[in-house]
């Protein structure tokens, strides 16, 4: 079973503590560690017989990224059942992210949700009982990596790689056009013209990489949503979250998000709390925005705080909220338990992961609520590594295709026909459009069609 | 009263240009084959342009000759001009285009269909198709005659409950006021094809003497260019012009004033019609900025009048078309022979088709041409032939042969089809394909000609020349590696006018063709040892080196696609049991039921994720076994 790339990621459990590992598998891995990684004692990672661990120091462009320890370990004695380095940094997040780009750039790709299980079982590491539940967990990875990338597009930064990209589109396109209809007055393209395009485009993704460069914090944390109708109490949960005993609150700086998040450690876990709309149906223009990016962020959510008034009964938006919630990871909060209940509990219960009773004004049940999450969220379903390898992944494509643009600018300025230089500027399309999942050639014909009046 | 007629091996339905590239390949392979056609006077008829070729269509032309098809000599047999369309651009987009002897064609290929050793041309309506329960096909034609066949080939173009519209008046019937097939679009609705229904249109055709073709811009063909077929190697000559005119604001007037009167903006059609043929109602609507529109003037045949108004398709009402053509520059009192229509026709869906072009679910069932939901001749032969090779190679027991997207246009054409599907006509372009300096069709026999000699297609002595010319090619490679020019002043002078470093020292011929504005023609006074070969030689070596560095690239990424291409899928898989795929992939999966993992991971809805657990799930298997 041939293990074509030589992947990372990040794989740090949940119970942070400021240690991140970044584990890289493939046939190249040990010799990307070699690039990356200098052992204090001068031993070199690839020339190891395995099941060592080394201490040193994480290098990336001639700069030290942290102090660390690299594991490394021999196919077929590793957990994929190829050779693996795992480099356990101790910086925080942002530093495992500098040290996964550092792997990136030495030659590794970027994992694919579950990619890692995928190979241990492929090379025969997890045996075939496990294969059922190897491949739900890969669903399940998926779909969070999934929601990770969403995330990671979503705001000023996806909407910059999309804006480079059309315009690349359109240049293509223009090409395109000129190319297959030659006959039909297309307006000529001039090698100036394309250059000056091209070059545009190199200009506003170097200046993205810049911006991922400059102080853009690690997001770390499982995106919770808590959501309610209004008057349930989520704001004096959220504030009971944020001042919970041993907690620190952190305001993420530099984030692309139009919501400022609080970022929470409760003790073993990180939730990225998210404030929202309270949720109804409502006729109120203004309000109904606000709902509706609340519902968004449903969506996306990893974890779900639903919250209710136990002193009343179940009214439609509750059953509605519910109902949305179907599905996803919920914990029902019980709010007000300090007063009478009147809410039908076996209704919540049967329509959520757990379900739990507090009183947040008298600060009451907030421990049973923390269980309650840490037991939800210790489970596999929850890949912390996701949005930064959802992060890495941007900035890779935008790497690629800068140096697309730089092999096209050089083929106009050698002179090569424009077939050679097309296929430069597609291939830097197919670079940016990697993350929505598309392909430049049908972005491409798409655009003639809907630009260009063209016959048969 | 029915009676049986015979038994064959392969029945082809229709004899356009799928179906004679379909009948002629399989019997050439030595098939008993059968081509039906509604009428034997309009064997590949050109409904719509007199014309082969063009951008990326050319380039399947080549192909097709490369890999012993006929559209390439029967176009240079009944060429009247012909023409590379972008020069300068590269050769990754040089195109041959030629003008076509409209009638010459058809005799032309009519007569070597007649002449095909194993291949029955009959005149018949093709009313009923069924499955046998030996595995065999029925056939029923009008004339109750039964035959059955173990393949059959569907290539039945726009005729299956064809409907022309020309404003008010609609009427069922194929292209240029031929039968349609309503019983056979009946009977394969039975059959449970998955048909949908799909337009196209074309202009008039008008009296050459009726217009005034003096204040035209005239278009010649071009002199010394190549044919498009690699066994002739004739230079073609060029016999008729075109002419260029343009719409203008009159034009643009009489359209938008009777505009509810044309059955498209109107809503009296249905069907899906392309988005890159949008008849002139169409641009003047959607482009309405665009002062006017460009049309070409092209002449249908040597022994005719008739002009084609390319760029004027039309479904106007007939008096409509008359007022609107009377305002276009030369054409002011043009008299029409045919008026322009739009023609509505079933066709199928060809994600239910494999790679071979047989259907899914119907085993000795293949689909060729518009049938598939493509547009265009060269795109219809293209699909002609690998259904032709296919369903003989059926017949001898062997496997089909399968053209990936790295082989070909042919392959990208074929693959577009049966795993993306199409939406409406799908046409090829050069943009469509990922590999675009490797398939260019300079090389299209260095690409296809061994495998076509492998079917069987290209006989010996071809194969032999075709050897001879790869020979040559490699040591005119080797010679300029080895051979030195010195730095003389007129060499250096020479290099300094194409804008390129002058020599201090000697330089091997290789390393100077390097330089993109250096080429053969201007090496030719200092290059000594140059061999007295064909021309082509030189081009094929001039873009290798020219171009190695992205080629070698390409080649990368094609070795990469082959990869997963060769990771075959079983055919019993059942998508719907995978849980660990998302529910809209096993859909499509089990929709499209890819060949190969390669496959999979080109359908729309399929992620990289699901592919891993395919991937996964094929390991299971294996090891349960």
């Amino acid at each position: 079973m041939s293990a074509e790339k030589t992947i990372a990621a990040v794989s740090t459990p949940h119970a942070s503590g400021g240690i991140g590992i970044v584990r890289i598998s493939g046939e190249r891995s040990l010799a990307v560690a070699d690039k990356i990684f200098r052992t204090t004692s001068g031993k070199i990672p690839s020339r190891s017989k395995g099941y060592r661990a080394y201490h040193g120091r994480v290098w990336d462009n001639e700069e030290v990224v942290d102090e660390a320890v690299c594991l490394v370990f021999r196919a077929p004695k590793s957990y994929t059942g190829e050779d693996v380095a795992e480099i356990s940094c101790h910086g925080g997040l942002y530093v495992t992210q500098r040290v996964l780009r550092a792997a990136l750039n030495a030659g590794a790709e970027p994992a694919e949700a579950g990619e890692f299980t995928k190979r241990a079982f492929l090379n025969g590491r997890i045996g075939l009982e496990q294969a059922e539940a190897v491949m739900s967990l890969i669903a399940a990875q998926s779909d969070t990596a999934a929601k990770a990338a969403l995330n990671a597009l979503d705001g000023a930064l996806s909407g910059k790689i999309r804006g480079t990209a059309s315009s690349l589109i359109a240049a293509c396109a223009q090409l395109a056009a000129w190319v297959d209809y030659p006959d039909e007055d297309i307006e000529e393209i001039r090698p100036e013209n394309l250059k000056e395009v091209f070059a545009r485009a190199k200009a506003e993704l170097t200046s993205l990489l810049d911006g991922f460069e400059a102080g853009r914090a690690a997001t770390e944390g499982v995106n919770t949503v808590i959501v309610g109708r209004p008057n349930v109490g989520k704001s004096t949960l959220m504030n009971l979250l944020s001042g919970y005993e041993r907690s620190i609150v952190t305001e993420c700086a530099g984030t692309t998000r139009d919501v400022v998040e609080e970022t929470v450690r409760l003790g073993g876990i990180v939730l990225r709390l998210a404030d929202t709309a309270g949720i109804r149906e409502t006729d109120n223009p203004v309000e109904s925005i606000g709902v509706g990016l609340a519902k968004k962020k449903l969506e996306l959510a990893g974890l779900i705080l639903a919250v209710f008034d136990g002193s009343d009964p179940l009214t439609d938006d509750d059953r509605r909220l519910l109902e949305s919630c179907r599905g996803k990871t919920v914990v029902g909060v019980v709010n007000k338990s300090d007063l009478p209940r009147s809410i039908d509990l076996d209704y919540i219960k049967n329509m959520t992961s757990r379900t739990v009773e507090i009183s947040a004004s008298e600060g009451e049940g907030l421990e049973t609520l923390v269980e309650c999450v840490e037991h939800l969220l210790g489970t596999d379903r929850f890949d912390p590594g996701a949005a930064m390898l959802a992060n890495e992944r941007q900035r890779q494509c935008c790497e690629r295709a800068s140096r697309r643009l730089d092999e096209a600018l050089e083929a106009i300025d050698t002179g090569l026909t424009l077939d050679a230089v097309n296929v430069c500027a597609d291939a830097a399309i197919d670079a940016l459009l990697e993350l929505t999942g598309e392909k430049a050639g049908e972005a491409v014909v798409n655009e003639v069609f809907s630009r260009f009046c063209v016959g048969k | 009263m029915e009676y049986f007629a015979k038994h064959l091996d392969i029945a082809v339905v229709g004899a356009g240009h799928a179906g004679v590239e379909a009948g002629l390949a399989a019997a050439r392979l030595g098939c008993d084959v059968a081509v039906f056609t509604v009428n034997l006077d309009s064997v590949a008829n050109m409904a719509c342009n007199p014309s082969v070729g063009g951008t990326s269509k050319g380039h399947l032309v080549r192909e097709i000759d490369a890999l012993g098809g006929e559209m390439g000599k029967a176009a240079d047999a009944n060429c009247l001009q012909i023409r590379m369309l972008n020069r300068g651009k590269g050769p990754a987009v040089h195109s041959l285009r030629a003008q076509i002897d409209r009638r010459g064609y058809s005799l032309h290929m009519k007569h070597v269909l007649e002449r095909q050793e194993g291949l029955a041309l009959i005149q018949a309506r093709i009313m009923e198709i069924s499955p046998l329960a030996d595995g065999n096909w029925r056939l029923k034609t009008n004339l109750e005659a039964v035959y059955t066949a173990r393949c059959v080939i569907l290539a039945t173009g726009t005729f299956l409950a064809g409907r022309i519209y020309v404003g008010d008046v609609s009427y069922e019937s194929g292209p240029d006021g031929m039968f349609p097939a309503n019983e056979l679009a009946v009977s394969l609705k039975k059959l449970g094809l998955p048909l949908r229904r799909f337009k196209t249109g074309t202009p008039a055709r008008v009296n050459a003497r009726s217009v005034d073709l003096t204040r035209l811009e005239p278009q010649y063909g071009e002199e010394g260019i190549v044919s498009f077929s690699f066994k002739n190697n004739v230079p073609i000559k060029n016999i008729t012009p075109c002419y260029i005119t343009y719409t203008n604001a009159g034009t643009k007037k009489i359209i938008l004033d009777n505009l509810s009167r044309s059955p498209l903006y109107g809503g009296k059609i249905d069907g899906v019609g392309p988005r890159y043929c949008p008849s002139i109602e169409d641009k003047i609507v959607r482009f309405a900025e665009k002062e006017r529109h460009q049309v070409f003037i092209e002449p249908c045949g040597a022994d005719t009048e008739e002009l084609y108004l390319q760029g004027l398709s039309s479904s106007l009402p007939e008096d409509v078309q008359i007022a609107l053509l009377r305002t276009i520059p030369g054409l002011e009192r043009c008299q029409i022979m045919r008026t322009a229509y739009a023609i509505e026709y079933d066709c199928v869906d060809p994600l239910a088709l494999r790679p071979s072009l047989e259907f899914l679910d119907y085993e000795g069932l293949y689909g060729a041409g518009q049938f598939n939901g493509s547009s265009g001749y060269e795109e219809a032969a293209a699909q002609g032939l690998v259904a032709g090779i296919n369903a003989a190679r059926k017949i001898k027991g062997l496997e089909p042969v399968l053209f990936d997207r790295a082989s070909s246009y042919i392959g990208t054409l074929i693959d577009d089809l049966v795993t993306k599907g199409c939406s409406d006509p799908y046409r090829m372009m050069t943009s469509r394909s990922e590999y675009r300096l490797v398939l260019r069709q300079d090389n299209a026999d260095r690409r296809l000609t061994e495998t076509g000699y492998q079917i069987g297609l290209i006989s010996r002595e071809r194969y032999k020349r075709f050897l001879e010319k790869l020979e040559k090619i490699d040591a005119e490679r080797a010679r300029i590696q080895k051979q030195t020019l010195p730095p003389t002043p007129e060499l250096n002078e020479m290099l300094v006018s194409r804008e390129t470093a002058p020599l201090v020292s000697g330089i091997k011929i290789e390393e100077l063709l390097k330089r993109p504005r250096v080429d053969y023609a201007a090496l030719e006074p200092f290059d000594k040892t140059r061999p007295p070969v064909e021309p082509e030689i030189f081009e094929q070596v001039e873009i290798d080196v020219k171009y190695e560095g992205y080629i070698k690239r390409q080649l990368a990424q094609i070795e990469e696609m082959r990869r997963l291409e060769a990771r075959l899928l079983p055919e019993d898989i059942d998508y719907a049991a995978i849980t660990g795929i998302r529910l809209e992939a096993r859909e499509k999966l089990a929709k499209v039921r890819p060949v190969s993992v390669g496959q999979a991971s080109r359908i729309s809805g399929v992620s990289p994720a699901d592919i891993s657990v395919l991937l996964m799930f094929l390991e299971r298997r294996r090891r349960e076994i």
